[in-house]
């Protein structure tokens, strides 16, 4: 088995030689077989779980202080209670549309593990009573949606899914479904949304809380790939066994997708709560550091979406009540890290565009408000920018997040950190997601951005740290 | 539904004032009642929210703490805190109207919508004084035409979705969706697919910008300019409520009014766009005579009342007949059948075309009004016509109350139509067999069910055992290939049911006002019979007829035998609406003298009249209407007729008075009150009643001295092998005389075709859309064929509504079926 490396035929997946509770099948090549899971221990969860009662099942995973994975880290133990009794049928909603910049480990885990992640979603229906399972994956993840497929059909003739699953009288079917493109219907009300047929746009919390009125107006739960991916690990082993995993808050391992400038980017499983972002970024057995010759700027510690966090925070556990207090989100586990050759306008710009391309389009400040931001940062970049402009930018984004939006504390201003969540005049965060690297940078990097418009070129920003 | 908080309230704190709301009731809606209106786009009252556009956003505290919410999404809450002017809210506010404008143009000045436009007066009173954004705007196409009537400007849309959810929720016709997304985020139509809704006027309504415009406003004039009035609609008997809006004498648009009980605001297509035909060049301004070479002149209004007086002091009363009277407002009718009943004595009256029902199945069956059709928990039996092709704005009630209300439909109907895919039961019998299936239904109930006209017997069952609450029956003439009497017959049979009522769905304007003041053999004003009523109105009237008359077949047969010497045709077309084309052509040439009384040249005048009156339309004259459930609202002249024409009640008068008798009737108003002198029914019908329901009218109730039908018919024989029995229905945009001189409806008639069921289609072994030959015992016609599988087995459909209705060439009046042989051409 390789270690300390890339595994070749799981592409971005590194070997940290850690514990493994989601990626132990990885280091095979045949991982996403039947056979493969079968003799590694695939669905005896299932097996295991079917002995016992859902009652038992839900409150060893309520136990296990699961955290939701997709990006708000919500307790799957609790989320899984707030079911309304007696408004059959209820259906299990696998969250596999993973786009936010930055993250591809859903895609692995869908890619490399598939029985893993079936067995997951059976034994939390198994859990719950729910009725029907569906799978939404990610529309330009064709592998994953072919493995999936696959899997499918194996489990299928296999009898883990179906009729009288295994002999017993607990039947669940399984249905894969695949998006059409569209960041948005990684929000759970757009997703439900889009498997219902509509356009993928989200509805309103109230009165649109899935687990009360969800797909087909049904209660529904909405679970991330790598929450569920756990299941099978926790079912098996005990809620006791996985709080030897991570911290006390934030018990388990939690995979982290690393991308830019270190020396080995890739998903990586960590121990929460324990393990730093330094660890993480510097750590023999993770990234190695920041690339050579160069040191780091900034880094986006949870997908595109979290307010970005500099040199000073990096000693902050990986762990989602710290990083919140702080001013950011583990969100989706997607770390991008940048070196000091990054232009900070350039780079507050790349995420903001994004997000102005995948805004649905109903939510006036998100639609008309994202494009006006990026804009006038393109703007900034051309050489057109105004003096008024970083307060517009700032104002604009006030409009859309009203009120102090999230950053992360500056010793170097003496400012404190503002927490995590931000306010917000939209349906969905998607809006507000684009204001988080406009005020990171700004608040950080204002003198970027006065350079640009007072058309003294910043560029190379390294040359310019090293004047100041 | 008898939850007991319902009744209660809940009180909300608005600005720091208490008040009292319902639960249930969106927070918009309490702030507005309270004085605190809160700007909105998405928000529309007869939608569903959608939280879109954001403008609505006030700060709310639940006890949680203070935080913007959007008020068009949240119900109320017992001790919630409302904040509608805060610094926040008022940010928040002034930064949606910036981002709106963003991408808006503003080209006011030039946009239709300028001045009555809710974009550029919320920005007025709640928006930031000026843009920050420098930037070029997002430029699309400008306009494009996405159906027939309707352009949409993509730059100036907003995005509110309303377009898009009433085009999806309201109508059904899901032909408008966003597009793209992000920025580039717009309404479209799916490619080479048109918006061709019946429905499409209302998206321009309820446009909050100048994105939709309709084709006959498109330009012509400022909201300013514009003088309205409150009136209703007059295409169909559903009575919506609209406002008539005109600048400079001549009318330029009509809105929908939310009438609570009637429209909700919404209209059909038909309703608000068919005015284009008052405005026509071929609106008749004077008086027209035929002359010795055939043609028809203009002349002076004495020369033409002159001559019909002439022409009606020489016959006898049993030889006079009057044919129509639906388009006229209910004082109009009143003063026509005061002069064909009172004056003439003649009872050979009738303003239904035989297309119609018995007066008995109309007037003296238990009532329901469109409330109580679409009661929560009730069931619809729909055994008329398609409301979706005949009523639009009762097709959009029944719709609601079937999806959001949780009423039961059943559809007792020739073949599918707009309503089926909401019907949880859809029979469709074999032509002629409506009262076997129904009694078959009835006796379902209580007992066993057995396939009946073609419908299997558990289908029947089924449906049987869905009747669910308080059944409502909508009872019209779907196919005019069959007779009245049949679906009189199954009226009877449905009325056995526990707890039933009827709503009328006789569709032509204001029909039911003409029943209501006796313009049909046998009738006198106030559902009454001539023998029954004699006594009360002979008090007030000249004279009445000794005996019933005959109907609208029966004047024309005996026309055609030499037996009518004057026949008046009041703002009728028999030759296009009489089912029986050949007896309608035979029985206007033989009449001695043809009296016309209309608005624009019809193919009935051309062929016939000898005298035409020139006659003021709906927005030129003023009145009341009835509609469908017998509710009497306003009709308000807002523009003078063209030329010389008048108001028909005049016009009855005038001819009264030059045959020697006085009608005693000088005013609308003094007919209404002479109306209610004579009618019981109409008590409530004052002239307070008509100003407090100004927007809602006046419900007339009860059935009179009108009987319940009883049972006509015999049984159907089955037809023979090689024939068809013959279904012929309408749709929304015929070759009528209203449409062919309406400018943008023109030119929607259907085309002609032949539709049999997918068994008899694969017999005759053509291709879709080849010619064939339709034969009947009385015509035949040449039509492309198509197979249709909701029709049922041994039948073939043709259209009505074709241009010049060529299926009434294949109708025997009265007879109770028709069969026809379908063959290759």
């Amino acid at each position: 088995m390789p270690t300390h490396s890339y595994v070749p035929h799981a592409p971005g997946y590194v070997d940290n030689e850690g514990p493994k509770i989601v990626t132990s099948r990885f280091g095979y090549e045949d991982s996403f077989t039947l056979e493969r899971s079968q003799a590694t221990g695939g669905y005896q969860a299932l097996r295991t779980a079917l002995d016992k009662t859902p009652a038992e099942i839900h409150s060893e995973v309520r136990e296990a202080t699961l955290l939701g994975r997709g990006g708000a880290g919500f307790p799957a133990g609790i989320k899984w209670g707030f079911l309304p009794p007696g408004k059959f049928p209820y259906y299990l909603v696998v969250n596999g549309d993973e786009s936010e910049p930055g993250t591809y480990k859903d895609r692995l885990l869908m890619e490399r593990d598939p029985h893993q992640l079936i067995e997951g979603c059976l034994i939390t229906c198994y859990a719950l009573g729910l009725q029907q399972c569906f799978l939404y994956v990610r529309g330009e993840m064709a592998l994953a949606q072919e493995r999936i497929a696959q899997a499918l059909n194996e489990a299928y003739a296999e009898g883990y899914i179906g009729k009288n699953i295994l002999g017993t009288e607990f039947s669940v079917d399984v249905v894969l479904t695949w998006g059409a493109g569209a960041y948005i219907v990684g929000e759970e009300t757009a997703l439900i949304e889009s498997l219902e047929g509509n356009r993928g746009m989200p509805r309103l919390k109230p009165p649109y809380f899935p687990a009360a009125v969800g797909l087909y107006g049904q209660p529904t739960i909405v679970n991330n790939v790598e929450t569920l991916s756990n299941v099978p690990w926790v079912t098996e082993n005990g809620a006791r066994q996985y709080k030897t995993y991570g911290s006390e808050k934030s018990p388990g391992t939690r995979m982290f997708a690393v991308s830019g400038h270190v020396k080995r980017p890739g998903v990586y499983e960590v121990e929460q709560g324990i393990t730093t972002f330094r660890d993480l970024l510097y750590g023999d057995n993770f990234c190695q550091g920041i690339r050579d010759g160069h040191e780091l700027k900034m880094f986006v510690p949870g997908g595109g979406s979290a307010p970005w966090f500099f040199e000073e925070q990096l000693d902050l556990p990986l762990e989602a009540g710290p990083v919140g207090a702080a001013g950011s989100m583990l969100g989706s586990g997607g770390i991008i890290v940048m070196d000091d050759t990054t232009d900070a306008v350039k780079a507050a710009l790349r995420l903001v565009r994004f997000y102005a391309r995948e805004s649905c389009g109903k939510c006036t400040p998100c639609r008309e408000g994202t494009t006006w931001e990026e804009r006038v940062l393109q703007r900034i970049l051309d050489g057109e920018g105004r003096p008024s402009d970083i307060e517009m930018l700032l104002d604009i984004a006030d409009n859309i997040s009203p009120g102090p939006y999230p950053v992360a504390a500056d010793p170097a201003q003496d400012l404190d950190a503002i927490p995590f969540p931000p306010k917000q005049t939209t349906i969905c965060p998607l809006g507000p997601s684009s204001v988080a690297p406009i005020t990171s940078t700004i608040r950080r990097f204002r003198h970027e951005y006065e350079a640009k418009i007072t058309k003294r070129d910043p560029i190379p920003v390294a040359a310019e740290k090293a004047v100041s | 539904m008898s939850r007991a908080d319902e009744a209660e309230t809940v009180n909300v704190t608005v600005n720091g004032a208490e008040i009292e709301a319902s639960p249930g009731e969106l927070l918009i809606d309490a702030c507005e009642r309270a004085g605190a209106y809160i700007p909105r786009f998405c928000y529309h009252s007869r939608m569903k929210p959608v939280g879109m556009c954001r403008m609505c956003l006030v700060e709310v505290d639940t006890g949680r703490g203070a935080a913007l919410q959007p008020s068009c999404m949240l119900p109320v809450s017992d001790g919630m805190t409302v904040e509608t002017e805060t610094d926040l809210t008022k940010k928040a506010q002034d930064g949606v109207l910036e981002f709106l404008l963003v991408n808006h143009p503003l080209d006011c000045p030039v946009c239709d919508k300028g001045g009555e436009c809710p974009l550029q007066d919320q920005t007025v009173a709640f928006g930031p004084g000026e843009s920050r954004f420098v930037e070029e705007k997002r430029h699309y196409e400008k306009p494009i035409a996405i159906s027939d009537t309707v352009y949409l400007d993509r730059e100036r849309c907003i995005l509110c979705d309303r377009c898009t959810r009433f085009a999806n929720d309201v109508a059904g016709d899901t032909l408008i969706h966003f597009m793209d997304r992000g920025n580039n985020t717009q309404v479209n139509t799916f490619p080479d697919e048109p918006f061709a809704s019946y429905f499409s006027g209302n998206t321009v309504q309820i446009c909050p910008v100048g994105a939709l415009t309709a084709k006959p406003y498109r330009f012509k004039a400022r909201p300013w300019d514009l003088e309205e009035t409150i009136s209703t609609a007059w295409t169909d008997s559903v009575g919506s409520r609209i406002t008539v809006q005109s600048s400079r004498n001549e009318v330029l648009r009509l809105l929908g009014v939310d009438a609570d009980s009637v429209n909700w605001g919404w209209l059909s297509d038909k309703e608000r766009f068919a005015f284009e035909a008052l405005n026509s060049e071929d609106r008749l301004g004077r008086p027209l005579v035929r002359d010795d070479d055939h043609q028809l002149v203009a002349t002076g209004w004495g020369d033409a009342l002159d001559r019909a007086v002439a022409a009606l002091q020489g016959a006898a009363p049993e030889r006079i007949a009057m044919i129509g009277g639906a388009r006229l407002t209910n004082e109009s009718q009143y003063a026509w059948a005061k002069l064909a009943k009172g004056v003439l004595r003649t009872d050979n009256v009738d303003s239904q075309l035989g297309d119609g029902l018995p007066v008995e199945a109309v007037l003296g069956l238990p009532r329901a009004t469109i409330d109580d059709a679409c009661r929560p928990g009730g069931t619809i039996i729909l055994m008329g016509p398609d409301p979706k092709e005949e009523l639009g704005a009762l097709y959009l009630r029944l719709r609601h109350a079937v999806l959001e209300d949780g009423a039961t439909l059943i559809e007792i109907t020739p073949r599918a139509g707009g309503l089926t895919g909401l019907a949880s039961h859809s029979l469709h019998p074999r032509p002629g067999e409506l009262p076997a299936l129904t009694a078959a239904l009835v006796a379902a109930v209580n007992g066993e069910a057995v396939d009946t006209a073609g419908v299997g017997g558990g289908v029947i069952a089924a449906a049987a055992a869905a009747l669910d609450g308080p059944v409502t029956v909508v009872l019209g003439r779907a196919s005019l290939a069959e007779t009245g009497e049949s679906v009189a017959d199954a009226a009877v049979n449905l009325s056995r049911l526990d707890d039933v009522s009827f709503l009328s769905a006789l569709r032509r304007g204001n029909i039911h006002g003409a029943l209501d003041a006796g313009l049909s053999p046998g009738l006198l004003p106030g559902r009454t019979t001539l023998s029954a009523g004699s006594e009360r109105v002979g008090e007030v009237w000249p004279g009445l007829p000794e005996s019933d008359g005959l109907d609208t077949a029966g004047i024309l047969a005996a026309s055609a035998e030499g037996d009518i010497d004057v026949l008046i045709v009041l703002g009728a077309d028999p030759i296009n609406d009489f089912v029986d084309h050949a007896a309608a052509v035979a029985g206007l040439e033989a009449a001695g003298t043809v009296i016309a009384v209309d608005l624009v040249r019809n193919d009935s005048i051309e062929a016939a009249a000898h005298i035409v009156f020139a006659a003021a339309g709906p927005t030129e004259s003023s009145g009341t209407f009835t509609n469908l459930e017998g509710r009497v609202s306003v009709c308000e002249q807002k523009v003078t007729p063209p030329g010389t024409a008048r108001p028909d009640w005049m016009l009855a008068t005038e001819l009264a008075h030059r045959l020697g008798a006085d009608l005693g009737l000088d005013s609308p108003e003094s007919i209404r009150a002479e109306l209610v002198s004579v009618s019981p029914v109409h008590h409530n019908l004052i002239e307070e009643a008509l100003a407090v329901g100004r927007i809602d009218g006046v419900l007339v109730e009860g059935n009179g001295d009108i009987a319940a039908p009883v049972s006509t018919t015999a049984d159907v024989p089955s037809n023979d092998a090689y024939s068809l029995r013959l279904v012929s229905t309408r749709s929304m945009y015929d070759d009528g005389v209203a449409l062919r001189h309406s400018a943008s409806s023109r030119g929607l008639a259907r085309g002609l075709d032949v539709r049999l069921s997918p068994t008899e289609f694969d017999k005759l072994g053509v291709k879709p859309g080849t010619i064939v030959k339709v034969e009947s015992s009385c015509g035949q016609l040449l039509a492309p064929a198509f197979a249709d599988s909701s029709l049922p087995a041994g039948s073939a459909h043709v259209p009505w509504s074709a241009a010049g209705s060529p299926a009434g060439s294949l109708i025997d009046a009265g007879a109770p079926f028709i069969d026809v042989r379908v063959e290759r051409a």
